[in-house]
């Protein structure tokens, strides 16, 4: 960061690096982390998921904002420098800048794979403005009771499918709709304790490889040379499969891509910024 | 003529000048930090309202543990009635007051969370789980917030004593340094660790 910031300024001499020296001053608190860039909806800088998983999870985040119009981002990050999770997320959150600049509206699925057993996350890193909907009791609950079981069963991309998926169901809700919603979770978590990670769960392993994955698979190799037409029918796609074997509802209506276009390599943060919301799984 | 030329070069020439002694970004940091401190307040209050829930489910299970719950219900108490106002932000003794006050929920918490290690229908309650969540992601929120202000005072400290903000923040507003805050308690070491690296 520092690095860049001085070059960019050479070419104003003594002003420039003066005030690049000034700059870097009063952004070294900020600054003194690196972190991976923002290289699209599925920055996966600990290369855990296959390009094909990856595509899928892209244009599943690309259909929820187009959908709700928040910000979810996942990211897998090889090395946290020694800060716990919950302290790297939000500074990730805020070097990103993650959702609206006003609404602070963003959301980052967070996976520490060379952490040690137990601190691995998932973790989910909330922004101020949907911390009404998204809250710690929720995030909770998605992390460690759909995600961790997967990420313990090795499933990393149905983790966080699942957990996308959940997230974005409640995104769309009203605060009164979401905490009812977490309520009834709650609730379901406390009759199925230890049901779910017994027969059903297997059940949802098989479905995941026998009827998701080839389906996102196939239809992500169609993906490659169109853009937001093909992204739309992907999703739709994954929506029909995840809604036609009972999955909750998906991300929600159709999200047509086509109008804006780009994802990946023209993402960027809207200027959000994160306070410490969410919750983090036992992975 | 003269004259007029000359005021007219002066004025713009002061204008630029008192900005530059901070007529401006003096109480602009001083604003950002009183906003900071109140972001602080808000985590703390929303920790002291997931107390009584705590209070009531804990007791559902554990009744007998009554002092340890006496004690977090007291600490709470005291500590809701330790009002800390922005402007008193450049007195260290009403911080340390409001600090130790804080300190003393947040032991009371550590040791409710030690007694619920012996109560495993408690441990596996929904509605405990739910609270701990929540009161986790409180304390994980108060921390940031105090970083948060901390950075705010520093850089409003900093601004009021170094030039040439230091004329104006002296001249102008008689400007204070305000106090960092740090949150020493015994359940310290329970807390995330803060590495300034």
């Amino acid at each position: 960061m520092a690095g860049s910031m001085l070059t960019r300024f050479r070419p104003y001499s003594i002003w420039g690096a003066l005030c690049a020296l000034i700059l870097l001053v009063y952004a070294f608190p900020a600054f003194a982390q690196s972190f991976p860039p923002l290289s699209g909806r599925v920055v996966d800088a600990a290369n855990l998921l296959q390009p094909d998983q990856k595509a899928a999870l892209e244009a599943k985040l690309a259909a929820v904002e187009q959908a709700t119009g928040h910000q979810v981002v996942i990211a897998t990050i090889p090395d946290v420098q020694g800060y716990p999770l919950a302290d790297y997320g939000y500074r990730l959150g805020r070097s990103w800048a993650i959702g609206d600049k006003a609404k602070n509206d963003g959301l980052i699925i967070i996976l520490a794979p060379n952490n040690p057993a137990g601190q691995r996350g998932p973790r989910i890193e909330v922004g101020y403005g949907l911390e009404p909907l998204v809250t710690d009791a929720f995030s909770s609950i998605v992390a460690s009771s759909m995600m961790t079981p997967k990420l313990n069963a090795g499933d990393i991309s149905g983790a966080l499918n699942a957990g996308v998926d959940a997230i974005a169901a409640q995104i769309k809700l009203t605060p009164e709709e979401a905490a009812k919603r977490t309520a009834e979770l709650s609730a379901q978590q406390k009759k199925s304790k230890g049901a779910v990670d017994g027969g059903a769960f297997l059940f949802w392993i098989i479905v995941f490889f026998v009827v998701i994955l080839p389906l996102v698979g196939r239809m992500s190799r169609g993906r490659l040379h169109s853009s937001g037409m093909g992204e739309a029918l992907l999703w739709t796609a994954v929506n029909v499969a995840s809604s036609a074997i009972g999955d909750r509802d998906g991300g929600g209506g159709g999200g047509w891509g086509g109008g804006g276009g780009g994802d990946g390599g023209g993402f960027s943060g809207g200027g959000g910024s994160f306070g410490g919301g969410g919750a983090s799984g036992g992975w | 003529m003269m004259f007029d030329r000359r005021l007219a070069l002066i004025a713009p020439l002061a204008a630029a000048s008192l900005a530059g002694c901070g007529i401006n970004s003096v109480p602009t940091a001083e604003e950002n930090a009183k906003a900071k401190w109140a972001n602080v307040q808000a985590d703390y209050q929303r920790r002291a309202d997931l107390i009584p829930n705590l209070v009531a489910t804990v007791k559902g299970f554990a009744k007998q543990e009554s002092t340890v719950l006496v004690q977090v219900t007291q600490a709470r108490a005291s500590a809701t009635q330790t009002v800390l106002k922005p402007e008193d932000l450049t007195d260290p003794a009403k911080v340390k007051q409001f600090q130790q006050a804080q300190g003393a929920v947040s032991a009371a918490l550590v040791n409710i969370r030690n007694i619920t290690e012996s109560y495993p229908d408690l441990k596996s309650n929904a509605n405990f789980i739910a609270l701990q969540s929540q009161l986790e992601g409180t304390e994980n929120r108060i921390n940031i917030s105090i970083k948060d202000y901390n950075e705010a005072v520093q850089a409003y400290n900093t601004r009021i004593r170094t030039f040439p903000d230091a004329i104006g923040a002296k001249i102008f507003y008689g400007a204070k340094a305000m106090t960092t805050y740090t949150a020493t308690s015994a359940g310290a070491e329970n807390a995330p660790k803060v590495d300034f690296n």
